[in-house]
Parts: structure tokens; sequence; C-alpha cells
């Protein structure tokens, strides 16, 4: 039985960073149409940048905040390549992105190398119906949970917020009554940078992250989010939740390698599912 | 307030304005009228930034708010939404100076925009347009798929909000009849030329625009004589 809590708490607490990442992917998705496939490597940056700069004895926190902003800034400039120029299809966008990730992957082995890298995070272990679970994973979850309620708050209370819904609703009528819609791109794509960024932070503590986790990162995240069909913040966190805690069952009682198969497998059930409802809706 | 000189605008390399010259005086009202493809909504996007000339120039002096062809709602947004956002451009958040020209709004804030009817979407559109306090209002197509009584309301809206804060209106509208009895003057545009611009009364007999756009009203009438 306590094996069982383990498992799926240490699911919730992976499953909490998918859904960090997904909701990065839904962001910018829900205001330019574009999959940013630099998400993945975002996390990966922040992993490796909180390290350096709490090796570099800045105290817990401060270190952390600087690299989410830092992330932020570079999520930016994402933006900047992928979107900057007018008029760019959503698909070419997708590739840039992807070329952009590729970019980040060798910057990231010539800046930190090629080990995985675990900068330190909350110690010790909380009991939990009598299983131990790791205080980090906690935090992660905690941390989730108040990103998820800050960005629904967000976009739904705030006059900015409320001008990224309408970039995506209606970019004619965005545009009409003045708003940038390109600008409105770039914040996203700055926002998802803030989430990608506080993904590997939280993460790479419980999980050290190198170079090449950029990819299951973003694949996890993008699976998560595809259950939220790419707009819905809060499906990509009960996507993101079911998928870790699915991938640590199939770990801990079958076999670890699974793991990935097992969230493709999952994306591409819902995917199929959802193209079904897609239809379905059109049809009406 | 509005002068339009020698005006080109193009879709690649397909010319939809060809030498347009326009002109609105602060605090009137202008028809744009004629036939479809004529270049009535590219000139009006023009007018409001949403396309770029290829020559010619286009000069306002004050600001342009757009009601579009087709209202262009945030749908999935409440109609106080989709207001705010209207005065996204001069930060404008407050919506009672709207409320008061079109008090019917109010009772409707909270309910989506994509939920309401055709009349009401496009008293929304009105709305979101007049959030940025524009000097100049540019309509396209008031009366498109909306029922007469709906229409003749919104006219009387448009009426008063000229009559007691002097915003000027360019409208494009295919009911001829409601154009001109809303607006003094009108511009008859033809594949992106203007073929006659004057008083409304005046067009309103001359032989050209008769034949041309009350022409099917024309034979109706006959055939309800007829019968
Ligand atoms: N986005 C576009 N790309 C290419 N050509 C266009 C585009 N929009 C309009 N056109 C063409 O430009 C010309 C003018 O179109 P416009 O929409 O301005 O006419 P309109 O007078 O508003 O017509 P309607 O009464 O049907 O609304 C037409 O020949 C149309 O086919
Ligand atoms: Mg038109």
């Amino acid at each position: 039985m306590s094996e069982f809590i383990t498992y799926l708490v240490t699911g919730i607490a992976l499953g909490s960073s998918f859904a960090l990442i997904g909701s990065g992917f839904v962001v910018v998705h829900r205001v330019t149409r574009v999959v940013n496939f630099a998400q993945g490597s975002l996390a990966v940056l922040g992993a490796m940048l909180s390290a350096s700069l709490l090796a570099g004895r800045l105290p817990h926190v401060v270190g952390e905040m600087v690299t989410v902003v830092v992330c932020g800034l570079v999520g930016v400039l994402v933006g900047v390549v992928a979107i900057g120029k007018r008029g760019t299809p959503p698909l070419i966008s997708l590739i840039v992105t992807l070329g952009v990730s590729m970019l980040f992957s060798a910057a990231i082995i010539w800046l930190w190398g090629q080990d995985p890298v675990s900068p330190p995070g909350l110690d010790g272990f909380t009991t939990i119906l009598g299983a131990e679970v790791e205080r980090q994973r906690l935090l992660v979850l905690v941390v989730t949970l108040v990103a998820f309620a800050g960005l629904s708050l967000f976009f739904s209370r705030t006059y900015l917020g409320k001008a990224l819904t309408a970039s995506a609703s209606n970019p004619f009528a965005a545009r009409l009554v003045g708003i940038d819609v390109r600008r409105m791109g770039l914040v996203a794509f700055g926002l998802s940078g803030v989430l990608g960024g506080l993904a590997g932070v939280l993460v790479a503590p419980s999980n050290a992250l190198s170079f090449y986790s950029d990819l299951p990162m973003a694949l996890g995240g993008f699976a998560a989010a595809v259950f939220g069909g790419l707009v819905s913040p809060l499906r990509t966190l009960v996507g993101g939740l079911g998928l870790g805690v699915a991938g640590q069952l199939t770990a801990g009682y079958l076999n670890g390698s699974y793991q990935t198969e097992v969230a493709l497998l999952l994306m591409m059930v819902i995917m199929i599912a959802r193209s079904r409802s897609f239809a379905h809706e059109e049809a009406k | 307030m509005l002068h339009i000189t020698d005006l080109v605008v193009r879709y690649g390399s397909a010319v939809a304005l060809d030498g347009v010259s326009l002109e609105v005086g602060r605090g009137e009202m202008v028809a744009l009228v004629g036939p479809n493809g004529a270049g009535k909504s590219t000139l009006i996007n023009t007018v409001s930034g949403m396309l770029e000339p290829a020559s010619g120039s286009v000069v306002v002096e004050g600001t342009v708010a757009q009601v579009p062809e087709g209202r262009q709602m945030f749908p999935d947004m409440s109609v106080e939404d989709n207001l705010l956002l209207g005065g996204w451009s001069i930060r404008n958040r407050q919506l009672d100076e709207v409320f008061d020209l079109l008090p019917d709004l109010a009772g409707m804030r909270r309910r989506k925009a994509g939920r309401l009817s055709g009349g009401q979407q496009q008293m929304v559109a009105i709305g979101r347009a007049l959030m940025a306090r524009p000097d100049l209002l540019a309509i396209d197509e008031l009366s498109l798929g909306l029922a007469p009584i709906v229409v003749d309301e919104l006219a009387e809206h448009l009426r008063y909000l000229n009559a007691e804060r002097g915003t000027a209106v360019l409208l494009v509208e295919q009911e001829v009849t409601l154009a001109f009895r809303l607006c003094a003057r009108a511009c008859v545009l033809e594949a992106g030329r203007v073929v006659v611009t004057g008083p409304s009364s005046e067009l309103a007999e001359s032989d050209a625009v008769r034949k041309a756009y009350f022409g099917d009203l024309a034979e109706l009438a006959d055939v309800e004589v007829s019968r």
C-alpha cells in the first residue's frame, strides 16, 4: 500500500512538471497557434542556470527567481526568432522552434558540459499515508498548483491577460482595437519561458537533467497540453498529473524503461480520441 | 476630418481601389454604397489602418474606430470584456459612457458575445468601437442579416450619437434606402473607383444610381402592383 502511495505521489510530482511545461505549450499556442518545441530546452536551461547560480552562492529563492526571470527573457528571444517576422505561418514557426531547441542543446553542452546536473533543493522526507515522500516533490506540486491558479487569474482577470486571449480568439478584431498581436505573441513566449524555467528549477533537484532531457520533458509536456486540446490550462494540469502517475505506476510495477513509451501511447490515444471529437464538433 | 486622395490599394497584384478620393467633414455622416466587390470594405479597412495604401494618402484628423463586416466578436468573452478591449488603444476602461449611449448593452454585460443575436452583436460591435472615443466611426455593413426593426433601432442610435457627440460616420450599407436616409451625403463606388459623390437626395434621383441600386426594388414593386 505504501508502495502504491509512493508511486502516486512521485507520479503527481513528476506530472506537475509535465503540466508546467504543458502550460507553456498552451500559453504560446493559445495566443499564436504555434507549437513551441523549445519548451523542453527552457526547462533544461532553468536546471543548469539555477545549479550554477546556487553554486555561486546566490541564496535559495533568489537564485531560482533569477533563473526563472532569465528563462522568461530567453523565451521572448525564442519568440522573436519564431514569430518575429510578420505573417510567418505557425507551421514554419514550429520548425524554427525545433531548430532553436537544437541550438540550445549545443549551447548547453558548450556552457555546462554533457553531465546531468542537479541543483540543491529541499532536503528530507515527509510521511504521507505511511509513504515517505521527498519534500522537494511536494514543493513541485504546490508551486505548480499556485502557478496554474495564477495563470488562470491572469488570463481571466487582468487587462493584459484579456488582450492575450483576444489575440488568440480573433486576431483580426484584436488588431482592429489596437492590440499589437505580435507583441502579445512575444508576451506569451516570455510566459512560456517562465513556466519552462520553473519546471526545470523544480524538477532537477529530484531528477538530474542534462542537455538531452529536453526531448522527454517536451514530450511529456506536449502530451499534457494535447490532453488540454492545446488551449485549456486546467485540462493540461489534469493531463500532466495523469501522465505522471501512469508513468510512475508503469515504472514501479512493470518496467522503468517503458515510461516514455507509456507517455507516447497515451498521447496517441488522446490525439485519436480528440480528433474524433474535433470532427464531431465540426459536423455540428 | 477624413481626407482620402488618389488612394490605390492592392491585394498582391489585384487592384481593389484605383485612385479613390473622398472627404468626410467633422461631424458629417457619409454613406458609401456600391455593388459586391466594389472595394467598400477595402476602403474602410484602409481608413482604419488595417490595410496599407499602395499609393495615395489617407489623412485622419482625430481617431477612427471601425465596426467591421461580420461584427467580429471575441465570441468566448463576455460583452463587458469585448467592450473593455475596445478601449485598449487609449486604455479606456470606463463602460458608463457606452452604456449611456447604448443602454441595452448594460443588461447583457455578463453574457458571452458569441451567444448573442446578430442585432445584439452589432450593438456590441458599435459599443466596442465607441470605447476608443472615436472622432470618426467607420461602419462596414450595418444592416446585413438583421431584422428591419433592429436596423431601425441601430440607425436611431447612430443618429443620436452623431447629433450629441458630433461623431462623424462613414457608413457602408447595402440597403441604399437606409444609407441615403441616414446620411446627407453619399459616395458610389464601383470596381474600385468613385462613380459619383453628392447629396443623397440628388443621388437617389439620378438615373444611374436608380438603375444600378434600386433596380431590384423597382422590379419587386412592379410585381406587387401587377398582382
Ligand atoms: N484578402 C483579399 N485578398 C485578395 N483579394 C481580395 C481580398 N479582399 C478583397 N479582395 C478583392 O478586392 C475587391 C474588393 O473587395 P471588398 O471586400 O473591398 O469589396 P466590398 O465592396 O466590400 O464587397 P462586399 O459588398 O461583398 O462586401 C474584390 O474584387 C475582392 O475579391
Ligand atoms: Mg465588404
